[in-house]
């Protein structure tokens, strides 16, 4: 079964949940193919019952030790702008779509997100844009992203601190 | 009137003797080579949630050399404490010989707290931090933006002052910072022997920097 895994991280973001769960954004899903949604709500205060969306089979969780296996399941992640989830999706190797809360004020976290989309990892969009976007979006666009290298790191320390 | 004058006549050349310390400190750092006489002890500053994986990340590659390794976490964290545990596991598995030890201190400032309390609680922080950090004597302060670290870099910074011991600082900035650096990131900037960024447009703005793309 194709799977979308939407998730907010810590925060809560009641507005990403209601979007994706309205009744168009599911019909988008499923014109595409999609036909199961997992949501992690994080400190909503929305929980959207499973039998609540007509078109798609419905799941949600607040918060688990780790999401590793629900990402590896899925085959479209919609997540907040914040860094550990985009990472962890991308990281897996995962088409990523981004929505902004542009309700917060002073989001630094938007800067990764915009650089990562300006380099085609991800694609972007806000709860108001969303429906839309899951109907016209080209996943096929998207580049992987290549890991950090940490030896680098330890590499330059080595030679700069003069550690045999 | 005499009293203050006094104090003031004591201050000003305490604080000049201060300053020009610190600039020898700080400019002793490139010259500085802990790894030629043995082994390296590091103190590793701990902040939550993102930081801690991103600096467990960095320690992952670091060779043996590095040891002991004192994490210092905030007295708030409870999640770190268990990936450090986890992470030093899993390194003692390929060197019996590391070593490390966990410590805490106050939070120096929560998300969201104001200026002025956030400089209460640096300074209460800082109260902490120069014991700690006295004892230990480590060679190298590893750190990557929690404003835990701020104390402690200050502290270590001071035991070069006092003539005790030159401690690097090595700090390398979060993998979300593209465009601007973090606040503790602008404050250890002109404080740092060591200044790592992950992208390319903050090595523009912040040419003492040090870019070898991104090590996380």
């Amino acid at each position: 079964m194709k799977t979308v895994f939407a998730t907010v991280g810590t925060t809560s973001f009641d507005e990403l949940i209601e979007s994706v769960t309205s009744s168009e954004a599911a019909q988008a899903l499923k014109a595409r193919g999609y036909e199961r949604l997992v949501l992690q709500v994080g400190r909503g205060s929305v929980f959207p019952a499973a039998a609540s969306c007509p078109h798609i089979t419905l799941e949600a969780f607040r918060f688990k030790d780790s999401i590793a296996e629900d990402i590896k399941q899925a085959d479209l992640v919609i997540s907040h702008a914040g860094a550990g989830s985009c990472l962890e999706a991308l990281g897996a190797g995962k088409p990523l779509l981004v929505v902004v809360n542009d309700k917060l004020m002073d989001n630094h976290q938007l800067e990764l997100a915009k650089q990562l989309h300006m380099d085609s990892h991800l694609l972007y969009c806000t709860c108001s844009t969303l429906t839309e976007t899951l109907r016209t979006m080209d996943l096929s666009v998207l580049q992987p992203f290549p890991p950090g290298q940490p030896k680098n790191f330890a590499d330059f320390l080595d030679r700069a601190l003069g550690v045999k | 009137m005499m009293l203050l004058l006094g104090a003031a006549l004591t201050a000003l050349p305490l604080c000049l003797v201060f300053i020009i310390r610190l600039y020898i400190v700080l400019k002793t750092g490139p010259n500085h080579k802990p790894g030629a006489k043995g082994p390296v002890a590091v103190l590793v500053v701990a902040g939550s949630g993102g930081h801690t994986t991103e600096i467990l990340r960095l320690l992952e590659y670091m060779s043996a050399a590095y040891t002991p390794r004192h994490y210092v976490i905030a007295d708030t964290d409870r999640m770190s404490e268990e990936k450090i545990c986890t992470f030093e596991k899993f390194k003692q598995q390929s060197d019996s010989k590391s070593q490390f030890t966990i410590c805490r201190i106050p939070r120096s400032r929560e998300v969201h707290q104001s200026w002025s309390s956030s400089v209460v609680s640096t300074l209460n922080a800082l109260w902490y931090s120069l014991p700690l950090v006295f004892r230990i004597r480590p060679d190298m302060v590893l750190c990557n933006g929690p404003g835990t670290c701020i104390p402690l870099c200050v502290a270590g910074l001071l035991l070069g002052i006092l003539g005790m011991k030159k401690v690097l600082i090595v700090y390398v900035e979060s993998i979300c910072r593209v465009q601007t650096l973090s606040l503790t990131g602008k404050i250890l900037y002109p404080l740092s022997d060591y200044f790592f960024v992950q992208w390319s447009s903050l090595r523009d703005k912040y040419p003492k920097s040090i870019f070898l793309g991104r090590i996380v």
